[in-house]
């Protein structure tokens, strides 16, 4: 399984360091996303400061669905899906390298609109540790979760409407405890409040990776 | 301890019945191939050619009957099955993003193959050189097969199944590729061939079974492909392949 995930993912990114789909489209347009925030929100520092947590983690699902799709066609073209089940690889293994490379693409992606959120809306970060935890986590569980749900409607002609209507109601509790996260390193004082949220984090990621390596090669075997 | 039997039949399908939605595939085929057998599946479009390609590749799954490859039921034993078996399609499962060479190794790997295998393949079928480093989008339809099909003979699989083999490949290709066929089915490899020009590829097998509305309806018997064709050993491939006729003269499989 591991030797599969480690192939796959070195398969994906190599796919994305060629064609530089998420630097040169994704961020783009999610840095973008930032700034239309900031002007829907006004010329006000502090307002903007305020929305700048939950600003951020919309910014990072909206580009979420797009890294999705774009793995998700990656496998589209040339009968790519069949190659990979017909080689008889572990699809446990598959679905692993594939959320890996993913969340390698959205911890760059991050990483830009966090500087974005920081420069734009003048965020201040007081905690550091609990953002960079709070990016790692999210990233796992949207990655986790996106990549389930990009296999499900990745046999289906609709899929590029399908998969936010799907991903996005399922990745609200990263969108929610990530928020909260932010808002307490912002905050200062003690993480006290940020660490629930961050078991809840855990939890979840644990919950859908779970689910992932389980359910991935029977959909598949059918999507 | 004894050594477990090799089965005799390298496919075997039983009123095999396979549906996309509720339109049937394939709509009770009954067929035998043995192991080292080469058989032309002939018959008009839409016959299910490729639909029994795809069954015996474990790819699609039957809604009743009984498939058996290699003496396994691919619908238990799919990884297993998927390894041992190898699909020439009308797609070449290829990435465009991808060099010729990476794509190879990446789907070598893949599948578990030896990866010692790859060069010899590569250079077997022209893929050398600057077009080795070429990304696969740049490729034409006729070198994409090629890709297809270095990676089929590197991975050397059990049953190679061949849909439409000579499809967008240039006459020397098409030779290279009948070469390859004849040398695999002298060293014990099972090959299915699908193919509505039955002429070109008939030389090849020893039995050609005719399919009809998802049926296989009709049989008859080849010259043996040996009379025909003597097998020419292209370099690199096949003295050391694992794939190689072992002195039972079945295929040693490498896992």
């Amino acid at each position: 399984m591991w030797r599969d995930a480690a192939l796959v993912a070195g398969k994906d990114l190599r796919i994305e360091g060629r064609s530089r789909v998420a630097l040169s489209q994704v961020a783009p347009f999610g840095i973008v996303a930032l700034v239309l925030f900031a002007f829907a929100l006004g010329p006000d520092r502090q307002v903007m400061a305020k929305g700048a947590p939950g600003l951020f983690w919309v910014a990072v699902l909206f580009c979420t669905v797009l890294a999705i799709q774009r793995s998700v066609s990656v496998e589209s073209s040339d009968g790519a899906r069949d190659g990979l089940r017909l080689s008889g690889i572990d699809p446990a293994g598959l679905y692993l390298g594939k959320a890996v490379a993913v969340a390698a693409q959205l911890i760059v992606l991050e990483v830009l609109l966090a500087a974005g959120v920081v420069l734009l809306y003048g965020a201040r970060i007081e905690v550091p540790w609990m953002i960079v935890v709070s990016c790692v986590l999210g990233t796992v569980g949207l990655a986790a979760t996106g990549t389930l749900y990009g296999a499900l409607s990745s046999g289906l002609r609709v899929r590029e409407t399908l998969l936010p209507f799907l991903l996005l109601p399922i990745a609200a509790p990263v969108l929610l405890a990530g928020t909260r996260i932010w808002q307490a390193a912002m905050a200062g004082g003690t993480p006290a409040s940020g660490l629930q949220w961050l078991r809840l984090l855990v939890v979840f990621d644990a919950v859908y990776l779970a689910v992932g390596v389980v359910l991935f090669g029977p959909i598949q075997e059918t999507a | 301890m004894a050594p477990a039997a090799l089965p005799s039949s390298a496919v075997s399908l039983r009123g095999a019945v396979a549906l996309s939605g509720r339109f049937p595939l394939l709509a009770g085929v009954d067929l035998e191939v043995a192991v080292g057998e080469t058989v032309l599946v002939e018959g008009p479009n839409g016959a299910g050619k490729t639909s029994l390609l795809r069954v015996c590749a474990g790819l699609v799954p039957l809604a009743s009957g009984r498939l058996s490859v290699l003496g396994l039921d691919p619908a238990r034993n799919r990884t297993t099955v998927r390894r041992r078996v190898g699909l020439l399609s009308h797609d070449s499962h290829l990435y465009d993003d991808l060099t010729v060479i990476e794509n190879v190794r990446f789907a070598v790997r893949a599948a578990g193959g030896d990866t010692s295998r790859i060069d010899p393949a590569c250079e077997r079928w022209g893929l050398v050189g600057r077009l080795a480093k070429t990304p696969a989008g740049k490729l034409s339809a006729g070198q994409r097969r090629r890709v297809a099909l270095a990676v089929l003979t590197a991975r050397w699989p059990e049953v190679w199944l061949l849909d439409e083999p000579h499809a967008g490949l240039d006459a020397a290709a098409r030779t290279l590729l009948d070469q390859a066929v004849l040398e695999a089915a002298a060293a014990g490899v099972t090959v299915l061939i699908a193919s509505h020009e039955s002429g070109p590829v008939e030389e090849l097998a020893a039995r050609a079974v005719t399919m009809t509305g998802g049926r296989v309806t009709a049989e008859r018997s080849l010259v043996p492909p040996s009379t025909t064709k003597a097998p020419s050993v292209a370099p690199g491939i096949a003295p050391d392949v694992p794939g190689a006729a072992r002195e039972d003269g079945r295929v040693a499989h490498v896992a």
